[in-house]
């Protein structure tokens, strides 16, 4: 699709771009919109979250309307649209782990770091998210440290554990 | 086929039907807001559940397929439950603001909670609320009322080919909106109101104007472009307050464009022109019709008599109707005089066909084509509603290819794309042609000299997508129509449907320009190249509706003699000696003839403003004051009937009456791109407010340039430059266009900013602002 309003200039890294094509060519030529999940988080990984110009340049990079990619981006909470700490926390609300002390543990984080859902701490350190369901409610209460590593069972003991190993 | 029952009425549908398919069919209404004929399924309201024997809950009639032996039940009490559950559910969080709802009396929400709401509901706790968007000037939202059918979505994206709105966010918060800072600019977007099944998407212009069972409903045709799409006119008080499509598969489907759909702004103008007026000793006066008329009828008389039948031209708009057209002919005809000329849009007056030009086929044969080759045409803004269908086709798996001038996106798939520039149309043409005669290893067609051509891959593409394809056409749009070189590019696609076994088509630019041609409303050539005396402008304005504006502005201004027929005053007072008030497309009975050859008769849909007549009632008026013979018509029937007898269909023929000498030429040099935007294609768009609002009337007032042409003049993407044409400037806003080729100067014609510029495509200087 020729578009004549191209974002002219890479916002990505000649090693992320490269990854999105890696993302592409796993799909048939003209379905590049299959790979825009895997583009926003290789974009993501870059730039720690996703900004409207980097969502419109995704699109246009993959041929796509913007709105596709902005579908996408806002649908999924594991994107973020906001700048975040070093470490993002997201603990599962969902009704299995509400049941088995998911609130707990997010009052607990809460009240440890003195912040709210969707909050940093003044350091930049932690930023708390709420999140659903991750497959995982035998292990409740779960909580998930960078988009990337699962943390079960998470009693106050274990988040003081974890934490500590953040720091 | 496959069996199925439902209410106990047993039927037969095709494999693949789904049981909302099967219901419609028979006539058995299944409750339904996302479900729509024409976009995709979705599934997502649920308001379509049914019972269907054996399956163990209800399912949506809208995403079930049919399967044999099937019984389902849509009015049981499990289906009806399930009915009542969902709508009460939709209602939790819709505001219910009816009484001062837009859709209101025309709500799908409305209806439906008559039939399946309860007077309470068990939700009492706090209702969503959602920021309303700025999607332009033409649609109006108010998004706390969207259920998230995502009809509007789908519309844009599989309907318009870009999908400009989006649902956004999740869950609760989903909300439908086009991408940050943006608005929504499809040329067709004012389907999504009619598609909206509730009043979150309304009519921006008609907000607020009337509630919609105040408005009688009359049947109309669009008087804008070739299709004669099918309207609904909606009138209040004598007025007409908005503009509907009106369902006709075979031509607009259910879908209007946007110049159609918000054009009946400008009837409602306080430019139109109500009543005579006659300028005497440089003071415009207004006069009685019978004096204005007479006034007319002696000074067209005399100045035939004192220079002679060919010093008079009349120049129509050739979205006027075949009535007013052929009244007007035969008046000239009366005079003496021949030049009758409804396409002063048209450089090239010398292709002569054996009949009118034409489609070559009905619009539900184009879409069955399997190749089709547009030469020259920017057709999401000529024929919006044309290029909808192709992008369908092409869903299909017709192969669409483009000879063009710029690159803009058809929002489609193409098979192939040569970019030529506007002087060099005819050469890109014959690339494919000597493309195709190398890939048939055939002789080069008659008249065609091939020698100096270089064929491009794109071409080669282009010729390939031809090949083993029995149903293919070659159409030639506005820019190839208007060309200075139109003969020889005529004959080049002639020459290239024979070779393919293509038919050759020409969409029709206006409403009326094939009833024009088969009245013969097309004589005279470029009446402004050589001065006349005296002028009859029906419908036109000739500083916009000329091939050279400023050219035609100047013999306007040197006659001796001007007539302005027109429903509007505004432009005509500088050069018109007599300006007489004619009815708009709403105001008149007529018939259009489309690019189909279909003849479509409509009535007034209004009574005329002010003391505006008819323009057939007029010319009659007129042939009576003059004493000619037969002009004592009592209807406009008896013109269509007398002007349109026997049988038309036989009189369109595209076929050339003898051949052209075509040969490639080289060119060089800035060279200017001169397009008729959209929305100043005829004196009634010009003078529609929202649609001057658009972002297309915006990109009108640029001058659009590659990056290397930007920057090999030394200009500035939204900077300031001067383009200089003949003896006018225009000084204009720099936009990139990445789609031109080096040296291309893209400049709106029929502009009031480029009014001083000359022909559409020829050198011109730029100089930075
Ligand atoms: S705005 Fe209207 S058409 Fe679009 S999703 Fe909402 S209810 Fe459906
Ligand atoms: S509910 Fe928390 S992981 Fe499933
Ligand atoms: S119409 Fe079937 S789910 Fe909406």
């Amino acid at each position: 699709m020729s578009t004549n309003n191209l974002t002219t200039h890479n916002l990505l890294s000649a090693e992320s771009l490269a990854q999105i094509d890696r993302e592409v060519a796993k799909y048939p030529a003209d379905q590049a919109r299959s790979a825009v999940m895997g583009a926003l988080r290789i974009a993501q990984v870059e730039k720690r979250y996703l900004t409207n110009d980097m969502i419109e340049f995704i699109a246009n990079y993959l041929g796509i309307a913007p709105m596709m990619a902005y579908e996408v981006a806002t649908f999924y909470n594991m994107y973020d649209m906001k700048p975040v700490g070093k470490h993002k926390l997201t603990v599962c609300t969902n009704l299995p782990c509400a049941l088995s002390g998911g609130y707990t543990t997010a009052n607990y984080l809460k009240q440890k770091l003195g912040i709210d859902f969707n909050e940093t701490t003044a350091d930049g350190k932690f930023t708390l998210k709420e999140g659903e369901c991750m497959g995982a409610c035998g292990y409740a209460p779960v909580m998930l440290v960078n988009n990337h590593s699962m943390c079960n069972h998470m009693t106050p003991e274990a988040i003081d554990k974890k934490l500590a190993e953040l720091e | 086929m496959l069996e199925i029952e439902i209410d106990g009425k047993k039927l037969t549908v095709p494999g693949g039907s789904t049981v909302m398919d099967a219901a419609n069919s028979i006539g058995v209404h299944i409750p339904h807001f996302c479900y729509h004929k024409k976009l995709s399924i979705a599934a997502n309201c649920r308001m379509c559940l049914v019972q269907v024997e054996k399956a163990p809950k209800p399912l949506p009639a809208c995403a079930t397929p049919v399967t044999d032996g099937m019984k389902v039940f849509t009015h049981s009490d499990q289906a009806v439950t399930a009915q009542k559950g969902v709508m009460e559910f939709l209602l939790i969080n819709h505001p219910l603001d009816c009484p001062i709802c837009d859709q209101g009396g025309e709500c799908q929400l409305q209806d439906l909670a008559v039939g399946y709401g309860q007077s309470g509901s068990d939700y009492a706790e706090e209702k969503r609320v959602v920021a309303n968007k700025d999607l332009g000037p033409l649609i109006s939202t108010d998004m706390t009322r969207c259920i998230h059918c995502s009809r509007c979505v789908r519309f844009t994206e599989e309907i318009a080919g870009f999908q400009e709105l989006g649902m956004a966010n999740r869950g609760e918060f989903t909300e439908v909106m086009p991408f940050i800072g943006k608005t929504v600019n499809s040329e067709i977007s004012g389907n999504v109101i009619d598609l909206c099944p509730v009043g979150a998407l309304t009519s921006k212009p008609f907000r607020y104007t009337a509630r919609t069972w105040e408005l009688s409903r009359r049947k109309s045709v669009g008087a804008h472009d070739g299709l004669g799409s099918n309207l609904i006119v909606q009138v209040k008080n004598n007025k007409v307050m908005r503009v509907l499509p009106l369902e006709n598969e075979a031509i607009n489907e259910c879908w209007l464009s946007d110049r159609d759909r918000y054009s009946y702004e400008a009837l409602n103008s306080q430019e139109r022109l109500t009543k005579p007026m006659i300028k005497q000793g440089g003071v415009w006066q207004e006069a009685d019709w019978q004096t204005a008329l007479e006034y007319v009828a002696n000074g067209l008389k005399q100045v035939v008599a004192e220079h002679g039948k060919d010093s008079v031209a009349a120049v129509a708009s050739a979205n006027s109707t075949v009535e007013e057209l052929f009244t007007l002919r035969k008046l000239m005809a009366g005079l003496g005089v021949e030049a009758v000329q409804a396409f002063a849009r048209n450089a090239d007056f010398s292709v002569k066909t054996q009949g009118a030009k034409w489609l070559g086929q009905s619009l539900e044969e184009l879409s069955q084509n399997e190749a089709v080759l547009i030469v020259g045409s920017t057709v999401r803004k000529e024929q919006p509603l044309l290029a909808q269908r192709l992008r369908q086709a092409v869903k299909k798996g017709m192969a669409l290819s483009l000879v063009n001038v710029h690159g803009d996106d058809l929002l489609t798939k193409l098979a192939g794309e040569v970019i030529v520039r506007p002087d060099q149309l005819l050469e890109g043409l014959l690339q494919v042609v000597k493309a195709v005669v190398e890939l048939k290893s055939v002789a080069a067609p008659a008249g065609i000299d091939l020698a100096n051509v270089v064929v491009s891959d794109a071409a080669r593409a282009i010729a390939n997508s031809f090949e083993g394809k029995a149903k293919a056409a070659v159409l030639l749009g506005n820019i190839a129509q208007t060309s200075a070189r139109y003969a020889e590019i005529y004959a080049a696609a002639a020459a290239l449907a024979a070779l393919t076994g293509a038919k050759l088509g020409v969409p029709a630019v206006a409403a009326n320009s094939v009833g024009a041609e088969l009245i013969g409303a097309d004589l005279g050539g470029n009446v402004f190249a050589a001065a006349k005396k005296a002028y009859v402008f029906v419908g036109v304005e000739p500083e916009f509706d000329a091939h050279n504006g400023s050219q035609a502005l100047a013999a306007a201004k040197q006659a001796e003699m001007v007539v302005v027929m027109s429903a509007f005053q505004s432009c005509a007072m500088d050069y018109a000696d007599v300006l007489l008030p004619i009815s708009p497309f709403t105001e008149t009975s007529g018939t259009f003839v489309n690019m189909e050859g279909k003849a479509q008769s409509f009535n007034g849909v209004v009574r005329p403003l002010g003391e505006t007549r008819p323009a057939w009632k007029v010319f009659r008026v007129l042939g009576n004051v003059l004493g000619f013979n037969g002009f004592d018509y009592n209807s406009s029937e008896e013109i269509r009937d007398e002007a349109l007898a026997g049988d038309t269909a036989a009189r369109l023929n595209n076929t050339l009456t003898s051949a052209v000498a075509v040969s490639a030429k080289s060119a060089q040099g800035l060279v200017r791109l001169g397009e008729v935007p959209v929305y100043q294609g005829d004196a009634i768009v010009r003078r529609a407010p929202s649609l001057q609002a658009t972002a297309d009337a915006a990109l009108a007032t640029t001058v659009r340039l590659n990056a290397a042409t930007i920057a090999k003049l030394g200009l500035v993407d939204g900077g300031k430059a001067i383009v200089k044409q003949g003896q006018g400037s225009a000084e204009l806003t720099v936009k990139l266009d990445a789609g031109l080729l080096d040296d291309v100067v893209r400049v709106a014609t029929s502009h009031p900013l480029t009014r001083d510029l000359g022909e559409m495509v020829g050198a011109v200087e730029v100089l930075k602002g």
